[in-house]
């Protein structure tokens, strides 16, 4: 122990101690202070980015898995619309198709009807007019009843074969 | 083991300027140290902490929980540069005793020490701890509420109180300085005997690592503790809750 009191290291061990905290202040744990402050800021904005990013990313899913759903039912709907339109076309051609032949058959129905009684019109008048002449031939020759006969059955085979 | 200091007396002429010229070459070793550690943890800093940012960043988190334990941080935060400079200075202070001591010859004067293993030294960080809780006290209450506080919890208790500064100064030094001296006699005895030659080297040389290992610890305990009182006594100072 020394036997006087050295205020010299009083005065000392103050201004190195002042010194010493503006040096540690200027180049140690104010840019260290500094740096954890900002990296606080820096990590709490890249926590609320990365939770606004999440919330964006959910908001997208669900968009999606709506546009998803939507097309799905939208496809759905187009085959089924298809579906029903083929099946519609199908009856209409199937009913178009009955009704041209209904249509054909009574045509020709009625084709047949006319054509046959065009064809008895025709030999009735035939038939008259082969009478007339007929009649005009018995009336000129004057012939007997077997010859008479014989001559209407000739005619009529006559008729029977233009017929 | 009757060592002595070199003392330069009368510096600059002054009468009463006597100058320890062992305490101020360790002071200012210590403080070239502490600095030295402190400027290259922190001269490559980054975003991304990397080898001794991580270990600089932890003490600053350290410290920072100290203050934050008796006191808001708002408050607090003023005196973090205090806090962080008492902390390292004083346990460069108290381990730098520890691996070697160089005495000179033939004057037996003890140049290499702990700084902290004088009264005068502890006992000046002591008063000057106390004289910054008073002025922080005084300017960030106002002198009315300082004052005010020496009436508290009773305003008979204001004899108390006051001796109470000074037992707390003189405590704060004097824990400092006891232990470190402590720690320097048991070294320098160990060392005294291990220097005696020989059976009595091989005896000394388990204690005195014992001891060395035992000093770290101490060194460190006794600064924590000089940091932390110094925050428990300007928290009391400046903080409102009581």
């Amino acid at each position: 122990m020394p036997e006087v009191i050295t205020w010299g290291d009083t005065i000392f061990a103050i201004l190195t101690f002042a010194i010493l905290l503006a040096l540690l202040r200027k180049y140690a744990w104010g840019p260290v202070f500094n740096m954890m402050k900002e990296r606080e800021e820096h990590i709490a904005n890249e926590i609320e980015t990365a939770e606004k990013n999440r919330q964006e990313a959910e908001t997208y899913l669900e968009q999606q898995r709506q546009e998803v759903e939507n097309a799905r039912a939208e496809a759905r709907e187009i085959v089924e619309n298809s579906r029903k339109s083929g099946e519609n076309q199908r009856e209409d051609i199937v009913k178009q198709a009955h009704e041209e032949a209904n249509r054909l058959k009574e045509d020709a129905r009625l084709e047949i009807k006319r054509e046959k009684d065009q064809a008895i019109n025709e030999v009735r008048d035939q038939v008259a007019t082969l009478s007339v002449l007929i009649a005009s031939k018995v009336i000129d020759q004057q012939l007997d009843e077997q010859e008479q006969e014989q001559l209407i059955e000739n005619y009529l085979k006559e008729v029977g074969e233009e017929l | 083991m009757d060592h002595g200091d070199p003392i330069y007396y009368e510096l600059f002429g002054i009468s009463w300027l006597h100058v320890n010229l062992s305490n101020i070459m360790m002071l200012t070793i210590s403080a070239v140290i502490v600095f030295s550690l402190c400027y290259f943890s922190a001269r490559k800093i980054s975003m991304k902490p990397t080898g001794m940012q991580n270990v600089f960043e932890w003490l600053v988190d350290f410290i920072k929980g100290i203050i934050n334990s008796t006191m808001d941080w708002k408050t607090g935060e003023r005196f973090f540069g205090l806090g962080i400079t008492i902390f390292l200075f004083i346990l460069v202070a108290n381990l730098i005793g520890i691996p070697f001591m160089i005495v000179s010859e033939p004057a037996h004067d003890v140049w290499w020490k702990s700084p902290t293993a004088d009264p005068i030294i502890t006992m000046t960080f002591a008063v000057m701890v106390i004289v910054l809780t008073h002025y922080y006290g005084m300017t960030m209450k106002g002198p009315k509420e300082y004052g005010k506080g020496f009436l508290r919890p009773k305003a008979f208790l204001l004899p108390l109180n006051i001796i109470e500064e000074f037992a707390n100064t003189l405590t704060l030094g004097m824990r400092l300085f006891g232990n470190l001296y402590a720690k320097e006699i048991l070294l320098a005895l160990l060392a005294g005997a291990g220097g005696a030659w020989g059976l009595s080297t091989l005896f000394a040389t388990a204690p005195m690592v014992a001891w060395q290992a035992f000093s770290i610890f101490l060194a460190t305990i006794q600064a924590f503790i000089f940091l932390m009182l110094t925050m428990v006594y300007m928290a009391h100072k400046v903080s409102d809750d009581h």
